[in-house]
């Protein structure tokens, strides 16, 4: 489902065009209910991402080749 | 020798592009006495600065005007920041001011707006080059230092608001000679290694010493360099740096950095909440008005009632049999009305009627009509039909052409 792929961001911003198409109610009433259906998908996703996510701190330090390394917060 | 001859306006203009090409003039810090010091309703102030030789003419608009922190009087000993021009109207040059500070300021502050003044003339602070803020960044690179209670603070209220944002941490010096170089690398390197949607640089309040990094002619470049929008975080509220005039956006403290940076979960929850609520009140509202339309088809009686139909389509079938009826008529009285006309005309051209008035009709013993003398010759019998009955006749002689009488032959 491409839906899954949207980030946080995108998934909100199609959910506000979708409520704007139900709310102006002028789509055929199957294309509603496949709206209503995908809004409702979305508010699911991004309640779980909301619920699931973990606030993650890294310290970011050179490595030999410059390329940053990540390394948890607490090691100083 | 012709010599060329300018008018009022060219020679002040040739005037005004030699001094806006002299960089010394276009940055220019001079002191001296205030004279003469005006504020006028606009809000722009006007001001002469002189020496004991010298005097200058000065205008501050009113955007410079309304940053200054004392208010200037005249015989007040100050430095003054700007750039000198012409003003081609009346031909005098003057000295269009962007600071003005008390004789007796620290080294550090004139610096400061000796640099502000410079980065702002080369377009460093232009509201244009600012870049947008992530709306909701996923990775935020905070740059400051690992010790200080800044770093803390920003994580905390960035977990507590959007935990789904991963922090990288860039620790850097904040104050003391190595700073700069080091701020300005982690920028740098931010954008090299593409660290992050969003950078927050900062460090917690202190000293104008403390917070002289970010008033690093160094570090402002590297923030204008940026490619990855930059928060500048410096000190607290009243604090301001040159980090945060060349900043994509200025926060007043780390804390409120970390504010603008996310958005608040419980807010998103909220507004998911009533994406939910809007979408389904909008879908029964649909399904009520479907519903109310179906209810008023229902009630209609072809619906409710078959025989309904078989009545309508029989009162169709009689209308249009009476149309055909009538459509019928209509042709048959029209056809009646041309058979009359038709049989007067026939009539009308009968022969008997002709006959009738006096004409009569010669023909030969074939019975085929005699229409000129040429079919006649002596002695030849004819017949002659008159409206009443006929006569056989025989020709006696043949004249050709009209009678003398006038009459037709």
């Amino acid at each position: 489902m491409t839906e899954q792929k949207l980030d946080f961001e995108q998934a909100i911003s199609r959910l506000e065009e979708i409520v704007r198409h139900l709310e102006k109610g002028d789509l055929p009433l199957n294309e509603s209910l496949s709206l209503f259906e995908e809004g409702t998908r979305l508010l699911a996703s991004c309640s779980t991402m909301l619920d699931e996510a973990e606030q993650q701190v890294v310290k970011l330090r050179k490595g030999a080749d410059r390329r940053p390394v990540e390394l948890p917060l607490e090691d100083e | 020798m012709e010599r060329e001859t300018l008018s009022v306006t060219q020679l002040n203009e040739r005037i005004k592009s030699l001094l806006d090409g002299d960089p010394l003039l276009g940055d220019v810090c001079v002191r001296g006495e205030l004279s003469n010091y005006k504020i006028y309703p606009s809000g722009h102030h006007y001001f002469t600065l002189k020496d004991s030789e010298s005097t200058l003419r000065c205008v501050m608009f009113r955007p410079n005007a309304s940053r200054l922190r004392f208010r200037p009087e005249s015989g007040m000993c100050v430095t003054a920041f700007g750039r000198v021009t012409v003003y081609p109207r009346d031909g005098a040059y003057q000295l269009y001011c962007s600071a003005l500070m008390p004789e007796g300021t620290g080294d550090l502050q004139v610096a400061f707006e000796q640099l502000k003044a410079k980065l702002s003339a080369e377009g460093l602070f232009d509201a244009d080059h600012k870049k947008p803020i992530p709306a909701i960044p996923k990775r935020i690179a905070i740059i400051t230092s690992s010790a200080g209670a800044a770093v803390h603070d920003m994580i905390r209220i960035l977990g507590r608001r959007w935990p789904a944002a991963k922090i990288l941490l860039l620790p850097v010096r904040v104050q003391g000679a190595e700073a700069p170089a080091e701020i300005a690398g982690a920028i740098r390197y931010a954008n090299e290694f593409d660290v992050g949607d969003l950078i927050i640089t900062g460090r917690g309040g202190g000293s104008i010493e403390d917070l002289w990094a970010f008033n690093d002619e160094r570090v402002a470049r590297a923030i204008y360099a940026s490619r990855i929008p930059v928060i500048s975080a410096v000190g607290h509220e009243p604090d301001v740096t040159i980090s945060d005039y060349v900043a994509d956006r200025r926060a007043s403290t780390p804390s409120n950095a970390a504010e603008i940076a996310v958005p608040d979960q419980d807010e998103m929850r909220e507004a998911l909440t009533s994406y939910s609520i809007r979408s389904a009140q909008a879908m029964r509202k649909r399904i009520a008005l479907l519903r109310q339309q179906l209810n008023e088809m229902a009630r209609k009686r072809v619906l409710t009632d078959p025989s309904v139909l078989l009545d309508n389509r029989r009162l169709d079938l009689e209308r249009i049999q009476d149309r055909l009826l009538s459509a019928e008529e209509r042709q048959l009285s029209g056809k009646k009305q041309r058979f009359v006309s038709s049989a007067a005309a026939l009539d009308a051209m009968s022969p008997i009627r002709v006959l009738t008035r006096g004409y009569a009709i010669a023909q030969d013993d074939k019975g085929c009509v005699l229409r000129t003398v040429s079919e006649l010759a002596p002695e030849m019998p004819f017949e002659l039909i008159l409206h009443d009955g006929y006569a056989d006749c025989r020709v006696t002689t043949v004249h050709e052409g009209e009678k003398h009488d006038g009459t037709k032959a």
